[in-house]
């Protein structure tokens, strides 16, 4: 390349606005060759997404966006369908779809059904049971 | 997989704006050729905030290793190659 | 190797994974969400169990086998490649397969370019035609560093490419999702369609593997 004027510009820091899902050549150890079949909840998860995306309740963008805001801690805590059930809740907050009021009551009526999974699950347990 | 003498060239802008966008960071301020432009499509840095997205032009652009990441590319010939949305891509004048 | 187990393994889930328990965990915050959110969304007319059945089956009937099916064909059929190389998501549709409405592109390995895709950005993933992505393809050190070393990444994979190879990495950035057209192995005049979709690995269609070879 001959341009004068396309030396090579350092890339932005998160100093200088870098968000932290860019990672592009970022700096990392190895890749770790690990994978995992996915629950019935993930998949669950993943489902809805397609489900309410494909009906306009949101875009892949309000997911992404959501995702990105939920900062960098999320990505190194939470798994990545945790993370997903957070983006899709948030995106249909805002869409208007349900309250805070009615999915706080529910999450306390689902909870006091049963200490795992399967029994919390159960009164429901026909939905989406592949 | 020689660069074409007479591709069209294109800068990404090397904005900074906080929030949504899916220009990688490592691609800001880069020179690259065109790979192929693949139409309109709705732009994300609106609807990711659930508001009416207007129709922007989607360009593949492919870029040196070399001119990404300088000296320190692993190899200066390698190609990396991006979707990039119009509206963060300029014109670069030939040189040769 | 261990993290390229072929698909049609026995000890894998259908979506080409190993399993692992489900159930029986302790309910977490966030599963007492999605049962929580789930029944809001079919109280509320937005979706029915039925059709989230339905979405979980359509996923789940999706893995890399029908990825290197299409490869095979492209292996075998130079008209097909065309159409591939034209229109991936008109190809994969020609093949029956339900992708949605995946923008697929195709990109072909030769003795000159090898392939390689990323999302550097978030995970995105031809899903609608190859299934779920593996964990690694997810994590920052993969999404972080194949853009800058791609050869030093692909030596992890134990992928060592000629000197002479240049290396395209694909960024799936925006629209379009990717699938790598490895090439066909040597030794492989003669077999049939079925027989080389056999030797075509999930990662060699990302990229980070290589087709099997023949016995």
């Amino acid at each position: 390349m001959q341009d004068d004027d396309a030396k090579i510009l350092p890339i932005p820091t998160r100093a200088e606005g870098r968000r932290w899902h860019d990672m592009g050549g970022e700096d990392a150890g190895p890749v770790e060759l690990c994978e995992h079949d996915y629950a019935l909840w993930e998949k669950r998860v993943d489902a809805l997404m397609v489900i309410c995306s494909s009906k306009g309740h949101f875009t892949v963008d309000g997911l992404r966006r959501a995702l990105e805001d939920m900062g960098e801690e999320a990505f190194e805590t939470m798994s990545y369908y945790e993370r997903w059930v957070a983006a899709i809740n948030q995106n249909l907050v805002e869409a208007g779809v349900y309250t805070l009021e009615e999915l706080g009551r529910r999450m306390e009526e689902v909870r006091a059904r049963g200490a795992t999974y399967g029994e919390a699950a159960a009164p429901h347990e026909a939905a989406g049971d592949g | 997989m020689k660069l074409r003498a007479m591709a069209e060239r294109v800068r990404v802008a090397r904005w900074m704006p906080p929030g949504h966008v899916r220009t990688p960071a490592y691609l800001r301020g880069r020179v690259g050729e065109v790979e192929r432009r693949l139409g309109t499509f709705p732009n994300p840095e609106q609807a990711a905030y659930g508001l009416p997205a207007e129709p922007r032009e989607l360009v593949r652009v492919r870029f040196r290793a070399a001119d990404i990441w300088g000296a320190e590319a692993e190899r200066p010939d390698d190609l990396i190659e991006a979707e990039i949305y119009g509206h963060w891509l300029e014109p670069v004048a030939h040189q040769d | 190797m261990a993290h390229d187990a072929p698909f049609a393994h026995s000890g894998m889930s259908p979506s080409g994974h190993p399993y692992r328990p489900d159930n029986d965990e302790p309910l977490t915050y966030w599963q007492c969400m999605e049962i929580a959110m789930r029944e809001l969304l079919i109280e509320k007319g937005v979706t029915t169990p039925e059709e989230i059945a339905r979405q979980i089956e359509a996923m789940d009937a999706r893995s890399p086998a029908n990825g290197a099916a299409l490869v095979a064909r492209v292996w075998t059929d130079p008209a097909f490649r065309e159409r591939v190389l034209a229109d991936a998501s008109d190809a994969a549709r020609e093949m029956g397969f339900d992708i949605g409405p995946l923008r697929l592109i195709a990109v072909e390995n030769t003795d000159e370019v090898h392939n390689v895709i990323v999302c550097t950005l978030c995970s995105c993933y031809p899903r609608n035609l190859l299934g779920l992505p593996p964990d690694w393809y997810k994590s920052r050190a993969y999404r972080s560093r194949v853009v800058r070393e791609p050869r030093a990444v692909l030596r992890e994979f134990g992928v060592e490419l000629p000197e002479h190879v240049t290396i395209r990495v694909h960024d799936s950035t925006a629209e379009m999702r990717y699938i790598v057209i490895p090439r066909r192995p040597e030794g492989t005049e003669g077999m049939s369609e079925g027989e080389l979709a056999a030797l075509v690995t999930r990662d060699s269609m990302i990229g980070t593997g290589l087709p099997r070879r023949p016995e």
